[in-house]
């Protein structure tokens, strides 16, 4: 019997879904009949694994502390195997703006965007090349925190005279924000599994905007999966899902975010490496359109962290 | 003991059929971001202003002791049998003392016990409401009545307030519009004293105007009246019940916030008619409130206790009231506003209209400090640069930390703002992206035109 360590929840301000996500995944660990406990990450967390002593840890944290690397490299240093990306992955992808830079690099397609910290604003006088900024991305125009999931402090600014209080809001999330050409077009999720595309799941929220609240109430969005496409849109888009998953490092499993426009040009938002478990999250959803139920999902997720502890002993 | 096994179950196909599953009025159920932010703020390390909970750790324990044992013994069987629905006798003579000391009499007949003041609320609307029906209620409103409004399908109207409470006026013409679009509300909604979240205090000429509008058209109003007794200063004034002579009120009292909201007890006093229909709801909901309960607040009341400890809550309210109101005026920016409330437990603060307290909770959290944002008081996306603060649930030391903290955010976020702007005052077309266009205020049901010369709740032009 396998010892598993769910850690969830945290101090994140996604903690109530890592909660949510945390309780499904003890679920099925129970269910595939390993011993799990699960772990509220607090100040303690450190002791409580030594105490524990798991043979695995599951990752079901989101944000902050889960997902940007901060928890990686603590059990890296305990040396417990643990579930998804390593440190290095999820510094690349929990920032959006570094994402994006790695994106533009090797040519792949992301929309076209600036980014600030709030000391460039506050001290260096940035405000002023707003305007350049206005001409250049156009509006609508997209403003978000660099490093939030879940879509928390994300405004559509319809013209420069949003832009300031959407920064205001932007700012309260992150130390960086980042305004983004907006693209009008399908959200579409494609999750990336042992480096295979899954079949893609399209959002198509009751709003305008697939935010929070869409993307975590059951009936605030339909989800399509398969998602209603022609099959060389299907195909370009899980290419170029995995692309991006290796581009950034990503392993065992991520979700790549995209937008497809009116012209079929395909749009990278960003990348998560701890995909949503809940009921309505879309990583589940995909992975059941590919007939791999959610035990089995979790099951694999755990077998590849336990491989890779076996193989650095 | 190990969880027994469940079939697996694909999430996809799980999800789909539940869906299918879900009444129609759940998809008016209201839940959102705040809820998930709100969870953080339980936390031990974060100060949270953000709560209405009364303060029990000042109960004696000795008293509770022997409150319990005295009911354990005396009346083991019927505190553990069912009650009648209506609710017993004894605790309907402590309601009546409760409510007399408001200077309202109450014939026990009139009064339906019930689970918490909360109940009151969802038997009303269960008693009412069809879908599409009207209830007009305050601007900003208790946030905890709108998931029951949302849940029967209700179409809210809000009306500002300002220093005075609801004002009547605007209220009547209000009205006048609904009747001209056929629109005929169910009642009204009203916390007349210490208004949650607001602060404010319906006036003697506005409370006697009310009930007036009330029987001249013919409308129902629900006066939730849980801090009627947590006055710290002024004179107190008539209920809408005593005023009306019961004449189409629905009073709401509870026994949450004057011994125990964990009792889960509080009452309606209704029309006959009403009264009798909302007590086969309540048959529906639970059968009858907790015997066990109802015993404790008869025995408490038997044995007199009740004045001194309400007096001894009412000292401690004051005085941390007071270490807020102080505090906001060291820490909070010159653009801010707040109410000044002679009782209750919250404080209403709206700052600078560029400044979203939901946004604004999230950086405050970072500081381990929480609060409610007011856009929880409406249901059209307006309060957004509004907050409410407790002051009851915890303690004078925390209070002042907490309101520094939160200041301190605020002014991060004023210097941000002045950097964006440079410095200049914010462009009036700068609302969040979710406020609604004035065009659209004939779909969305809001109030129409604001009166010239209408205040903030603030109280302040």
């Amino acid at each position: 019997m396998t010892r598993v360590a769910v850690l969830k929840g945290g101090r994140s301000l996604e903690r109530e879904v890592s909660l949510r996500s945390g309780a499904r995944v003890e679920d099925a660990l129970k269910r595939l009949g390993h011993e799990v406990h699960g772990l509220d990450v607090d100040h303690d967390l450190v002791r409580r694994l030594r105490e524990l002593a798991p043979d695995v840890c599951f990752l079901a944290m989101h944000g902050r502390d889960g997902e940007d690397g901060t928890v990686q490299e603590l059990l890296e240093i305990l040396g417990l195997p643990y579930t998804g990306s390593g440190v290095s992955a999820c510094i690349r992808c929990s920032d959006k703006v570094l994402a994006k830079h790695h994106m533009l690099d090797a040519g792949l397609p992301t929309p076209d965007f600036v980014a600030f910290t709030e000391t460039a604003f506050k001290q260096l006088g940035a405000a002023e090349a707003l305007g350049e900024i206005d001409a250049r991305l156009g509006f609508p125009m997209v403003v978000k925190p660099a490093d939030q999931g879940s879509a928390l402090g994300l405004r559509v600014a319809q013209s420069a005279a949003d832009v300031p209080t959407a920064l205001v809001a932007a700012f309260s999330y992150s130390g960086k924000v980042l305004l983004e050409r907006h693209v009008a077009g399908r959200d579409l999720a494609v999750s990336v599994l042992d480096g295979v595309a899954l079949p893609i799941v399209e959002a198509v929220p009751e709003g305008g905007v697939y935010d929070f609240d869409a993307r975590y109430e059951i009936g605030r969005s339909a989800f399509v999966c398969p998602a209603d496409l022609p099959p060389e849109v299907t195909a370009r888009a899980q290419e170029l899902a995995v692309a991006v998953h290796e581009l950034l490092g990503c392993r065992d499993v991520s979700r790549i975010d995209l937008l497809l426009d009116a012209e079929g040009g395909l749009h990278v938002l960003e990348a998560n490496v701890i995909p949503g478990l809940t009921a309505t999250s879309l990583l589940p959803q995909a992975a059941d359109a590919a007939d791999i139920g959610f035990d089995e999902l979790i099951g694999r997720l755990v077998e590849r962290a336990l491989t890779r502890g076996a193989s650095a002993v | 003991m190990s969880a027994p096994r469940r079939p697996q179950r694909p999430a996809a196909h799980e999800l789909e059929r539940y869906a299918g599953l879900f009444a129609a009025r759940t998809r008016a159920m209201k839940s959102s971001a705040m809820r998930d932010l709100m969870a953080i703020t339980e936390r031990p390390e974060v100060i949270s202003l953000a709560g209405g909970l009364p303060d029990t750790s000042t109960f004696p324990p000795e008293s509770f002791a022997s409150i319990m044992a005295k009911v354990a013994v005396d009346s083991t069987a019927a505190a553990l049998q069912y009650g009648p629905t209506e609710g017993l006798g004894i605790t309907k003579d402590a309601i009546r003392h409760v409510m007399a000391a408001e200077g309202t009499e109450v014939d026990p007949e009139d009064i339906l016990v019930t689970t918490g003041g909360q109940q009151v609320i969802d038997l009303v609307c269960k008693t009412l409401i069809d879908p599409g029906d009207v209830i007009v209620a305050e601007a900003p409103t208790y946030p905890g009545a709108i998931p029951a409004f949302c849940s029967y399908q209700a179409d809210v109207v809000q009306i500002e307030m300002d220093a005075d409470g609801m004002p009547i006026d605007v209220l009547e013409e209000t009205l006048d519009q609904l009747e001209r679009e056929g629109r005929r509300p169910k009642f009204i909604y009203t916390i007349p004293n210490f208004q949650n979240p607001g602060g404010v205090t319906m006036s003697l000429p506005r409370r006697k105007r009310l009930v007036e509008v009330a029987a001249e058209r013919e409308i129902l109003v629900l006066e939730d009246n849980p801090y009627g007794l947590l006055r710290y200063e002024g004179d107190p004034l008539p209920t809408l019940m005593s005023l009306a002579d019961g004449e189409y009120i629905i009073y709401l009292g509870t026994f949450s916030k004057i011994l125990s909201a964990g009792l889960r007890l509080g009452w309606a006093v209704a029309p006959a008619p009403v009264l009798a229909k909302m007590n086969l709801g309540k048959q529906g909901a639970d059968l009858c409130s907790s015997s066990l309960t109802q015993h404790f607040v008869a025995q408490y009341f038997a044995e007199g206790r009740w004045e001194p400890y309400l007096q001894s809550l009412r000292g401690l309210y004051r005085g941390r009231r007071d270490t807020l109101l102080g505090a906001l005026a060291e820490h909070f920016p010159a653009e801010a506003t707040w109410t000044e409330p002679q009782g209750g437990l919250f404080v209403w603060a709206t700052l600078p209209d560029y400044l979203d307290t939901t946004d604004l909770l999230a950086r405050a959290l970072q500081r381990n400090v929480a609060f409610v944002p007011g856009r929880g008081a409406y249901l059209d996306g307006r309060g957004g640069s509004s907050m409410r603060l407790n002051f009851s649930g915890v303690g004078g030391a925390e209070i002042r930390e907490g309101i520094r903290r939160i200041g301190e955010v605020i002014g991060e976020q004023v210097e941000l703002f002045g950097s964006l702007t440079g410095g200049r005052p914010p462009a009036p077309a700068a609302p969040p992206v979710s406020a609604p266009d004035p065009e659209l205020a004939d779909v969305l049901h809001l109030p129409r035109t604001p009166r010239p010369g209408a205040q903030r709740s603030d109280g302040r032009p």
